[in-house]
């Protein structure tokens, strides 16, 4: 499989380190420093929670989460999509060590959050659609493979401490 | 996982929205997806060349979103109206199901990129049930 395709090793945790690109580096840079993370964040987390509702269980004290109207304005969801946004701004100041920087998430999510790591990867595909939409023509297939490569080690990472 | 009559009015709704640019969505959908995930290209190898944009690409693309447009006015039952389709794509064709989650995702991508304003997570998740369907 080529190197810089969405290797199905990464969902399996392998301790092979990630090789990047330079399109991919400077891409995933790109986007990030292009996208404002107050409004894509909230968007996403919103669409999640709409798109995969089981997805809410994980917010019962966030309060009125009834209907898709409810959920995009509610203040505490958004704040929590703005939260991952600048989680993932740590991966992307350190690419090559995605792993370690989640660690601490990773334990988070899993032992106090106790959040199902496929969820994890349908918050991904739900921000791949809010990038694409804010990107447009220029969201491409290669931009594409580059975002959710970056999005599978992102996911990955925050299951490995799972146990 | 069944379609509300408000899932059916999204997706008819959004249907009409997009069906003129059916054409360049699924092109571009599939142009996407055998960049993304590489390994779908297995399936086209009778193909002289996969590549995103070709001739065959295109031609595939718009008998892709021929079915879809099939679906939709079958809409009220998918299971029959589908069928056969359903029967070519495992028997004939032998695809992993895993795959029609692959290009759902790519049609829904594309649909993000060209009908933002459009693309509601309302919308987003009757599309996403009905193309599971």
């Amino acid at each position: 499989m080529p190197e810089n395709s969405v290797s199905a090793d990464l969902q399996t945790g392998s301790d092979k380190m990630v090789e990047w690109t330079d399109f991919e580096r400077d891409t995933i840079k790109d986007i990030f420093s292009r996208i404002e993370y107050d409004v894509v964040g909230p968007a996403a987390l919103a669409r999640c929670l709409v798109v995969y509702p089981w997805t809410q269980r994980y917010f019962s004290g966030f309060g009125n989460l009834y209907n898709a109207a409810a959920i995009k304005g509610n203040p505490m969801v958004s704040k929590h999509g703005t939260t991952i946004m600048h989680g993932l701004d740590r991966a992307v100041k350190n690419l090559d060590d995605i792993e370690n920087t989640y660690t601490e998430l990773s334990v988070l999510h899993s032992e106090k959050l106790h959040v199902d790591p496929d969820n994890f990867k349908l918050l991904a595909d739900c921000l791949t659609i809010v990038v694409a939409a804010q990107l447009g023509k220029e969201f491409t297939g290669e931009v594409q493979a580059a975002f959710q490569k970056f999005l599978a080690v992102v996911v990955s990472s925050l299951g490995r401490q799972y146990h | 996982m069944s379609l509300s009559d408000k899932d059916k009015a999204a997706v008819r709704a959004l249907w009409s929205t997009i069906s003129k640019s059916s054409d360049a969505i699924g092109n571009d959908a599939l142009s996407r997806m055998i960049v993304v995930y590489p390994q779908t290209k297995i399936y086209f190898s009778h193909w002289p060349e996969v590549i995103p944009g070709s001739i065959h690409i295109k031609e595939h693309g718009k008998k892709v979103m021929g079915g879809i447009e099939l679906a939709v006015s079958k809409i009220d039952d998918l299971k029959t109206g589908l069928f056969e389709l359903s029967e070519q794509h495992a028997f004939k064709l032998r695809v992993d199901p895993g795959n029609f989650k692959i290009l759902n995702h790519c049609i829904l991508v594309v649909i993000a990129t060209m009908f933002p304003k459009e693309f509601t997570p309302e919308a987003h998740v009757s599309l996403d049930k009905f193309l599971s369907g």
